[in-house]
């Protein structure tokens, strides 16, 4: 019997509860013994101009080993000449965000570093810092003047070529600018590396989502041979888009060990992250929906800025994404999306956690709601008279993406039921009759998202059959959390009936796997999966030959016996095979296979969230008090895990909706640097979760998955804030930009009265 | 300075810089990585400890403030045979972690937490972890955890 859909208990769990995991900064291995702590000296300004570092009093200091500026980085490859905008390992001329690396400072102890960078003397001639949007685009000072524009990237849809307005024969059209703000992705650990320089290799620990590309942007900054690259990737304390690759920083840790010959550490403070990990989301939407008042949508245009922050690492990435999925679920006659990606001195914006697609979908899902209020019908209705419906499938959107299954309809039915929406709204229509304090918002989003994007880049596995009879699987993808260990060891074990406690997964090692793409995307297990899935066909089919060559038989009489892990001749259930036989029959190139899985379709899942707040009228005060969801991703290997990542996501998509928000001062001064200002959500502020059930298989690949790891904050973020528009519309309110915090939600009823 | 610390049963003696953190000492001299820092303002709670049973953010203790203490770490936790202590069990059994990096101090605020309230209400378990944060549970089953762990005391 098939081990799919099985609640396991994860393998990883016993060792990270009982020694804890071992982070970039718990290593203690034999290449890092003597390292030295590498601390960087940052940027103050938002926007300068370097005119002089001076390290001596740092380099006359107990403890310091040495201290790095751009000065010393004439050893690796120049950025190249013929591209305006590019991002140093360290500042040369120019400071663009409050954060950006300057200097870094090689200490004998740990403690030092700080004191020593304190001592680095850098002189600034601040220069205007451009930190409003507005201001970026009109572009009266530039972050790269030889750019001659702050826009790296514009699109605008089409909207030149439209001849007719497509609003013109609307009943109805509402148009509103709302703002996704930026947020932080504060994974527990922040980021890490560690480096060691021997015999003309360079070994590097990132504390990262993909340990090949990592080699290649370090191989690429140092200037190596990728070959001459070994990293390892320890444990790492999550990621959610933000440990995509190699920071500036882990390049100049491994630049910084080959040229002292060194070992070298470096862990950042939680204040370093929060102003020099990338953000996330930071895009500011122009959205404008009509239709007709029977409440169909015929029409809907997106226009977004997206702030890129000061070097354009994910920004373009983010805007295209957002454009391309903006029509959601819904079938509408006249789309449009256009973007303009735009530098600002702020932190660079990266993914996080849905990287685009949360951004799409609250903007249409915030629309439908405007459009909903507008002509005074439930928002479900309009919802579901709106969906692109099942015998449309595989649809092509407005935006190219080829949607391969989907049950729009289905899955909002199943999550209104399973949250009583008609009681619900009972509850709010007596709370409102009764002009009770704490009035009840109820809010839906309809969504559906893209995984596995970029499916050609595949990912990679391998086999391998030891001579006990135990396997260990290699996988390129790169876990941070979500328990691969289990999971491909679930796979394996589905395939060749090894017992799970034989079965040893291992990522994260260039030297031992040498190609692999690694975690981002929601792409885990229907690229890694399939892959580690496909090698054990593979191994089976090998094993075949092996046992029919053994046993003298035609291979196929031979049959396998999943539950004993025996390959018998049909008909002789005496003598069979078991996989340490065939792995010593193998001989010395061993009973191995190794994948490399692609494909040419990324998959497309669904689902519904319902979200249900309290919201305090007097002081705007509100409580996230239910929240539930259908989140459909095809078969679930393993409900535990999958529902772990619907959780996780949920709580940051509410963070955002609720409470969470990057902000700087006029001058880009940072002002939530710090875990005391940065409103982290904590479990507080959340109920318990309630999860409901929906599995549509994909054609796309033979497990018939879709990835589960971004839902939650596509689905929930919407959902929360539409829930808390929806407990003050009765009082004339129809917007409140996120966080909605007790402010805005104040500021917003008072705004509604004083205008009625 | 020098500091001795009892760290899961067995003393630890070592001269310090007087402003040595009790969580640098406990990775660093005491070699104990399991404790881990997530923030530098004690926000996060992923270095909570006991010290002489009570919780403590190792990164806002001096070691010089916690000589002559009695401090336990997750990696104290489990008894002599290895089996797990009730809160690892119900953290394993109920999906309580992901990463794993908040998870040892989250552990240990939960084994406080009960020793305090040995029956919480859902309400009390959110209220006592507020500073101890995770990013991506959500908190969801580090909270039916506790309640597990608190149900089998009963």
């Amino acid at each position: 019997m098939s081990i799919m859909g099985t609640r396991v208990v994860r393998v990883e769990d016993p060792r990270l509860l009982t020694a804890g995991g071992t982070y970039t900064d718990d290593l203690r291995v034999p290449e890092l013994a003597g390292a030295a702590y590498v601390t960087f000296v940052r940027s103050p300004f938002a926007h300068a101009r370097i005119t002089g570092i001076d390290t001596s009093a740092a380099l006359g200091t107990e403890g310091v080993v040495a201290v790095l500026t751009a000065q010393d980085l004439d050893d690796v490859p120049p950025p190249p000449a013929d591209q305006p905008i590019a991002e140093p390992m360290l500042a040369r001329d120019t400071v663009r965000y409050v954060g950006e690396p300057v200097a870094l400072v090689v200490t004998d102890g740990r403690y030092q570093g700080e004191d020593a960078a304190e001592l680095v003397n850098v002189d600034y001639e601040p220069l205007p810092a451009v930190i409003d949007l507005d201001d970026a685009l009109r572009g009266d000072t530039l972050l790269f003047p030889d750019a001659g524009s702050n826009v790296v990237a514009a699109d605008d849809g089409g909207a030149a070529d439209q001849a007719e307005d497509p609003f013109a024969g609307c009943e109805v059209v509402v148009e509103r600018t709302i703002v996704n703000q930026r947020v932080a992705p504060v994974p527990l650990e922040t980021r890490a590396a560690a480096a060691a320089w021997a015999d003309d290799r360079l070994t590097a620990w990132v504390s990262t989502q993909n340990a090949h590309w990592s080699r290649d942007a370090i191989a690429g900054g140092v200037g190596l041979d990728p070959s001459a690259v070994r990293v390892i990737t320890p444990d790492v304390g999550g990621g959610f888009g933000a440990k995509i690759g190699a920071d500036r920083e882990a390049v100049a840790v491994a630049w910084a060990a080959r040229r002292t010959g060194r070992p070298m550490r470096w862990v950042e403070t939680r204040s370093e992250n929060l102003v020099a990990m990338t953000h996330g989301r930071g895009q500011r939407h122009t959205i404008k929906i009509g239709g007709t008042r029977d409440g169909r949508i015929t029409a809907y245009h997106l226009d977004l800025v997206q702030d890129a922050g000061a070097y354009p690492r994910q920004g373009v990435l983010l805007a295209t994404l957002t454009k391309a999925m903006a029509t959601g679920v819904y079938d509408i006659a006249h789309t449009r999306a256009g973007y303009q990606v735009v530098l600002t001195n702020t932190t660079p914006v990266g993914a996080y956690r849905g990287a685009g697609r949360p951004e799409a979908t609250a903007a249409i899902e915030r629309a439908v709601d405007l459009f909903a209020a507008e002509i005074g019908m439930d928002p479900a209705e309009v919802r579901r008279r709106n969906f692109v419906t099942p015998d449309r499938f595989p649809y092509t959107t407005p935006g190219g993406m080829e949607y391969d299954t989907g049950e729009y309809a289905a899955a909002l039915d199943r999550v209104l039921a399973a949250a009583g929406y008609s009681e619900l709204r009972a509850d709010q229509e007596r709370r409102r009759a009764a002009g009770e304090p704490v009035q009840l918002g109820i809010g839906l989003s309809t969504y559906v998202e893209i995984t596995g994007g970029v499916p050609e880049l595949g990912e990679t596995a391998r086999l391998e059959v030891h001579d006990d009879g135990s396997v260990t699987a290699w996988t390129g993808s790169s876990p941070h959390g979500q328990g691969h260990a289990t999971a491909w060891a679930m796979l394996v074990h589905d395939e060749l009936g090894v017992p799970m406690d034989k079965i040893s997964v291992k990522h994260g090692d260039t030297d031992a796997l040498a190609m692999g793409i690694g975690t981002f995307g929601s792409r885990s297990l229907q690229l890694g999966g399939t892959a580690v899935h496909q090698a054990a066909l593979d191994v089976k089919e090998r094993a075949r030959e092996l046992a029919a060559n053994e046993l003298e038989a035609d291979k196929n009489d031979l049959e396998f016996d999943q539950a004993g892990g025996l390959w018998r001749v049909r008909g002789t259930p005496d003598i069979g095979l078991d996989w340490g036989r065939l792995a010593r029959l193998a001989g010395p190139d061993g009973l191995t296979a190794d994948v490399h899985f692609t494909s040419n379709k990324a998959t497309f899942p669904f689902g519904a969230h319902v979200a249900v707040v309290e919201a305090d009228v007097e002081t705007g005060k509100v409580r996230l008090v239910r929240h539930v969801t259908v989140d459909d991703a095809g078969p679930i290997l393993n409900p535990i895990l999958a529902e772990g990542q619907r959780e996780g996501g949920i709580a940051q998509g509410a963070a955002q909706a609720l409470l969470e928000e990057v902000l700087y001062d006029r001058e880009g001064n940072p002002i939530t640097s710090t875990l005391v200002d940065y409103p982290f959500i904590t479990a507080t502020e959340l109920p318990s979760f309630e999860l409901v059930d929906m599995a549509t298989p994909t054609p796309v690949n033979p497990l018939g998955v879709k990835g589960i790891g971004e839902a939650g904050t596509i689905g929930a973020t919407p959902a929360v804030q539409n829930a808390v528009v929806d407990a003050v519309s009765h009082l004339g309110v129809r917007h409140i930009d996120m966080p909605t915090t007790p402010e805005r939600v104040w500021t917003a009823i008072n705004e509604a009265r004083a205008g009625q | 300075m020098k500091v001795t610390i009892t760290v899961n049963g067995e003393p630890i003696q070592e001269d310090v810089e007087d402003r040595t953190l009790l969580v640098h000492f406990l990775r660093d001299i005491a070699n104990l990585t399991a404790t881990n820092i997530g923030c530098d303002t004690t926000s996060c709670g992923a270095c909570t400890v006991l010290m002489d049973g009570e919780s403590v953010k190792s990164c806002t203790v001096l070691a010089a403030q916690a000589d002559g203490a009695e401090v336990t770490t997750v990696e104290g936790l489990a008894g002599q045979g290895g089996e797990l202590h009730p809160m690892q069990r119900a953290f394993q059994a109920e999906h309580g972690l992901q990463c794993g990096f908040c998870t040892p101090g989250m552990v240990m605020a939960a084994v406080s937490l009960l020793k305090e309230n040995p029956h919480p209400t859902e309400d009390e378990v959110r209220t006592g972890l507020e500073g101890n944060l995770c990013r991506c549970t959500g908190y969801h089953n580090i909270v039916r955890a506790v309640l597990a762990a608190a149900e089998e005391n009963s």
